[in-house]
């Protein structure tokens, strides 16, 4: 379970360009929820995604993962309870590295990092029926540098990685952003399946209203910050893209509206 | 070119190809600009020098010199990894702190080793010349740590080590704690110039304070060198292609300085190793214009 509670950054404190990214933001997921999060251009997502991973430091508020407290772990050692699938392609993989030995890399998430063998003969077996699944052929290309693939192969093989070692929470960050949409279905596709199979606690950042809806069983709506929509169950099955946008608006309309009153 | 001149090529060539795959590691796998390796190379020659001057066993004073240089640059690591300091400056910091360090553990500019005993006046058996004796020693020592460096970064350490230096950000995300892995990486490539530092004094009769001047740039040449002799992904070729680079390095020096008709004298060894890899950095360029015209 993921529970995030009244998390604030703010960037550039105290200079002209100063940017509430976060302001007091609060979220639960269960687990073996996977949640959709939404918002225009600015509104925390990405933020709230790199605070739960660890890679920005949140100003004030907590995140606690199956009840422990994570707020101030750095990144790798946040790991064992995190995985991650970045938004950049390139991003999730090491291009120098074979894909056997990104994949290694990955089984060895939140373990001991000794002197045995990265990649060993069993884990060869392992790792090509892993690939045979995404039915891309990688699983004869164990050995090659992971740079030669393309874009969406690299994402494909990214979503294995992240999938390898048990985590409490996976977080993808619009990862299929990047890609053609003929290979963004295709990653899209996996991803519920990987997600269905592993019952894995998800939390999944999009910037396609549509991506938000059809996939996993909650959507929540950022804005400036903060949490300002939060549908699930038969309430959101009901929804589409226009009743969506039409909520939106009203919150936004809302908010200016607040505005306006404390401007004026 | 004389066979005695041969063989001390190829005795320098070794010593250094043990500088070079420290560098290899410093700003091939780690992609960590470090110019550590100017005060650590020389700081591993004062260490073992100082040792053997007082009587201590070489071998011992070879190892302490090694984790000498490892010393270095962890301090080199931890200034960049932890105070935030950019890492090139980080290790032109050590530098010149070592050159003070250096003169330090020294007590003066030059410890002669003329007639103390040495690794390799152990080590050479009665019926062979020191000069081919010595290179024969060199290859074992150098074979040895190629090798266990290959296996190393097969490692699930190793495999962290070049993850970090790869991508960083998924090496983090994937759970290697990345400082920990450049002070690791930083340890073991200045170990290795330590333990090259340590070599040298041992063959050359003696520790200068100036013995460190542009190890940095040899290193890289050879480094250089070698990746475009044989270029290589794998890690095995990868090692071997730079103690090749380092060898053939010194040889062409040696060819230079040895044919009187170019009339290159010792004080242009700088500008042959500038020289040298610039040749080195364009021979790729030219091969890609060639296959390029080919294609069209």
């Amino acid at each position: 379970m993921l529970s995030a509670q009244n998390l604030k950054i703010t960037f550039n404190p105290g200079t002209p360009i100063e940017t509430k990214a976060l302001q007091g933001l609060s979220l639960e997921i269960p687990t073996g929820q996977f949640v959709t999060v939404i918002g225009t251009n600015g509104a925390g997502k990405s933020t709230f995604l790199n605070a739960v991973s660890g890679d920005l430091p949140v100003d004030s508020g907590a995140i606690l993962i199956d009840g422990d407290d994570v707020t101030r772990l750095p990144v790798w050692s946040r790991a064992t309870r995190v995985a991650r699938v970045f938004q950049d392609p390139m991003a999730g993989t090491c291009e120098d590295l074979t894909i056997e030995e990104n994949m290694a890399l990955a089984q060895q998430r939140g373990q001991r990092r000794g002197l045995r063998r990265a990649v060993r003969v069993d884990m060869r077996d392992e790792f090509r029926a892993h690939l045979a699944t995404l039915g891309l052929g990688l699983e004869d290309r164990l050995t090659d540098r992971i740079g030669l693939l393309s874009g969406g192969q690299r994402q494909a093989v990214s979503l294995l990685m992240a999938a390898l070692q048990p985590s409490r929470i996976l977080l993808l960050d619009e990862h299929t952003a990047a890609l053609d949409p003929r290979t963004a279905d295709f990653v899209l596709q996996l991803t519920a399946r990987i997600v269905a199979e592993k019952q894995l606690t998800t939390m999944m950042v999009t910037h396609s209203m549509r991506q938000a809806l059809d996939i996993g069983d909650r959507t929540v709506m950022l804005h400036q910050g903060q949490v300002v929509l939060d549908v699930a169950g038969d309430e959101r099955k009901g929804l589409d893209v226009p009743d969506l946008l039409h909520m939106f608006e009203k919150v936004r309309g809302e908010k200016l509206a607040d505005d306006a009153l404390l401007l004026g | 070119m004389s066979l005695f001149s041969l063989f001390g090529a190829l005795e320098v060539g070794l010593i250094f190809s043990l500088v070079a795959l420290g560098v290899f590691i410093s700003f091939r796998l780690l992609r960590f600009p470090d110019l550590t390796v100017d005060g650590s190379f020389p700081l591993g020659g004062a260490v073992c020098a100082v040792l053997i001057a007082n009587g201590m066993d070489p071998f011992l004073a070879t190892i302490i010199a090694t984790l000498a240089g490892a010393l270095a640059g962890m301090v080199t690591a931890v200034l960049n990894v932890h105070l935030k300091i950019m890492d090139l400056l980080a290790s032109i910091l050590m530098m010149i702190a070592l050159y003070s360090i250096n003169l330090r553990i020294m007590g003066r500019p030059n410890i002669p080793l003329i007639m103390e005993p040495t690794m390799f006046s152990i080590l050479q058996p009665q019926w062979l010349a020191d000069y081919i004796a010595r290179p024969l020693i060199l290859v074992m020592v150098v074979i040895a740590a190629k090798l266990l460096l290959d296996a190393y970064f097969t490692t699930r350490q190793g495999l962290a080590i070049r993850a970090t230096g790869s991508n960083p950000r998924m090496s983090r995300s994937q759970g290697v704690n990345t400082g920990a892995m450049v002070i690791l990486g930083m340890a073991i490539s200045n170990a290795l110039v330590g333990l090259a530092g340590a070599m040298f004094v041992q063959t050359q009769g003696g520790a200068d304070i100036s013995m460190g001047i542009g190890t940095i740039v040899i290193g890289l040449a050879a480094v250089i060198i070698g990746e475009s002799i044989l270029p290589a992904r794998r890690i095995f070729y990868l090692t071997l292609a730079v103690v090749i680079g380092a060898v053939i390095y010194r040889f062409f020096i040696a060819l230079a300085l040895n044919s009187d008709f170019i009339g290159l004298q010792a004080q242009d060894l700088n500008l042959i190793t500038a020289v040298l890899v610039v040749i080195a950095l364009v021979i790729p360029l030219i091969k890609q214009r060639l296959t390029r015209r080919r294609h069209v």
